[in-house]
């Protein structure tokens, strides 16, 4: 096998997988992900984002070799996972939704076995120290904290060195110290050239972590880029009353911005004197509103500007209904 | 939705400094599975409740069969009769039942799905688990054996060889059909059925009260179950040194059926 450090960690193409037959499809079968692709890169963060149930766990379990694909092609370090062995599996480093860990285990001895099916593994000692561990050492995995056992699990997933990371919804029950945490340990890891592959359902997560988005839904590619692109996410035609930006003051109720603002920028009092401008607005068109403001000696006695959050987009995107 | 898959650009972000260190190998297929039988090992050891099924209650049956009548009339003394039944007992306590139990509850918190995905495998695993099964039935025996020889036990020299082998095997079916039970139930419900089967079949299956002591009905049936045939087989191989191949065969049938069926049925998660 030829490896260049310029081909992708995983290649997913096509993927489709059926699960059942299930009693409530009268004995059908249901299609969970149907014609997903998608590269990961080495030193990059690649997130899968999307509601619950649209098929991220699906997919990386698939890649993870968990579960078997029903068609399409996956790659991971450029050998199919279905069939791979322990050579593959030492460089592939798994932390699962619900964490995987022996409920009586405790922290130090778990991580020592799990270090032990590797050749050279990431000292425990290290680990331990680094992700906070020696805090709860000698307290069993059943009797952890949420972002306890989230931070034992990443430990887990990392002490054999990997180079790639499959961390699925990895801030859940994180509280916001672990969260920055283990943000900073991904974000190193990133730069120490692990590809790191996360689903997560949380906007937040994606736009501070991920350096290339996949946006999925109902199990197939709606939208991909860097956060920055998917922001400039063109809205959708039937979009309709959503916005761009949204600039909101408070002043005297009842005023009339006929022909202030551009076509396309809606005004709405939504309560007696509190403003809503939203739109594809420009600076030119703040200037316009601040300038009206001046000559007709109004001050608003509060101002902010929205700016589109990786959430809008999300919901453009996957619409807005509940599912 | 059948919305476009919506690709804006295909400029991505420079890489980061190649990989310098990252990327290990596996270590040796032999020593992953002494690790994780090890670390099986330990943990059924010091599981409480796996303790007294395994070693408390197959010397209380010990006991008992010893001060009551039961076993009279087999042309042996008591102990002589009871011992080998005892010591498929506790093939049937940990490959069963305990396995059985510990694999479900794995299976329910992911464990196995976790311990799959390192270089330990689906594999690694199973092998692994067998031979947690066979270290905990060695000092199950070593245990058995000290007091039944307090107690006056006196196997036929030639038995040894047969009845070790014959425990791995029965130790082998018993550990087919508890896989069978945790792979496709619920872990609740693996603990009710290994649990109800083990008391069941340690009474009325043929294990330490033979076949022919039981009801007629029974007596035919139970010579064809794991639990009649492998106390049957270890009776034979301690009082007189000898084997049949019929509960061999039974022993061997229900290992591959059940454990074929274990292969094809498994759920993982």
């Amino acid at each position: 096998m030829v490896r260049s450090p310029e081909s992708p960690v995983l290649s997913i193409s096509g993927l489709v997988k059926d699960v059942g037959p299930l009693p409530t499809l009268d004995g059908k079968m249901l299609r969970v992900v149907s014609g997903l692709s998608l590269v990961a890169e080495r030193g990059q963060v690649t997130a899968l984002l999307g509601a619950n149930g649209a098929g991220k766990t699906t997919t990386i379990e698939c890649a993870q070799g968990l579960q078997k694909r029903t068609h399409g092609s996956i790659s991971l370090l450029g050998e199919d996972p279905d069939t791979a062995g322990a050579a593959l599996r030492a460089r592939v480093g798994v932390m699962l939704q619900d964490g995987g860990l022996p409920p009586s285990a405790r922290p130090i001895p778990l991580l020592k076995h799990v270090a032990g099916m590797y050749q050279d593994p990431w000292p425990v000692g290290e680990l331990i120290e680094r992700l906070g561990i020696d805090s709860f050492s000698r307290t069993s995995v059943r009797r952890l904290s949420g972002g306890q056992k989230q931070r034992l699990a990443l430990a887990a997933a990392l002490v054999g060195n990997p180079e790639v990371l499959f961390l699925d919804e990895p801030s859940a029950g994180l509280d916001p110290q672990s969260r920055q945490l283990v943000f900073e340990l991904i974000s190193e890891l990133r730069n120490r050239g692990m590809g790191i592959v996360l689903t997560t359902h949380l906007m937040d997560d994606a736009q501070r972590l991920a350096d290339y988005v996949y946006i999925i839904d109902a199990g197939r590619n709606v939208a991909e880029g860097t956060v920055a692109q998917l922001l400039q996410h063109p809205l959708p035609p039937e979009a309709g009353e959503q916005h761009i930006r949204t600039l909101l003051f408070e002043a005297d109720p009842g005023l009339d911005f006929t022909g202030v603002l551009p076509d396309g920028v809606n005004v709405t009092e939504a309560r007696a004197g509190s403003y809503a401008a939203t739109g594809a607005l420009t600076a030119a068109d703040l200037a316009a509103i601040t300038a009206w403001w001046a000559a007709r000696g109004i001050m608003p006695r509060s101002l902010s500007l929205e700016a589109r959050s990786l959430e809008d987009v999300f919901l453009d995107i996957s619409g807005r209904e509940i599912r | 939705m059948t919305r476009d898959s919506a690709a804006l650009g295909s400029a991505r972000p420079g890489s980061a400094a190649p990989a310098r260190t990252l990327g290990s190998a596996p270590a040796p297929l032999l020593r992953r599975i002494v690790l994780q039988g090890k670390y099986e090992t330990v943990t059924m050891l010091r599981n409480g409740e796996q303790l007294i099924l395994a070693v408390v209650l197959p010397l209380l049956a010990m006991v008992g069969l010893t001060v009551t009548p039961l076993l009279d009339g087999f042309g042996a003394s008591r102990i002589n009769v009871a011992v080998p039944g005892i010591l498929a007992l506790c093939a049937m306590s940990t490959a069963f039942t305990g396995q059985g139990i510990s694999t479900g509850f794995d299976r329910r918190y992911g464990v196995l799905r976790f311990l799959s995905t390192t270089p330990l495998g689906r594999t690694g695993l199973i092998a692994g688990k067998i031979l947690a099964v066979l270290a905990v039935l060695a000092l199950q025996v070593l245990v058995v054996t000290a007091v039944a020889l307090l107690l006056g036990w006196q196997p036929d020299p030639l038995g040894w060889a047969p009845g070790l082998v014959l425990l791995v095997l029965g130790a082998a079916a018993f550990t087919a059909l508890g896989l069978l039970v945790a792979g496709t139930v619920r872990p609740e419900a693996t603990l009710a059925i290994t649990n109800l089967l083990w008391i069941l079949l340690g009474a009325l299956g043929g294990i330490v009260i033979p076949a022919e002591r039981l009801p007629a009905l029974l007596e035919s049936i139970v010579q064809f179950l794991p639990s009649g045939a492998l106390g049957q087989a270890m009776r034979e191989a301690f009082l007189s040194g000898t084997v049949s191949p019929v509960p061999v065969l039974v022993l061997l049938l229900w290992t591959a059926i059940a454990g074929g069926a274990a292969t094809r049925w498994f759920k993982w998660n």
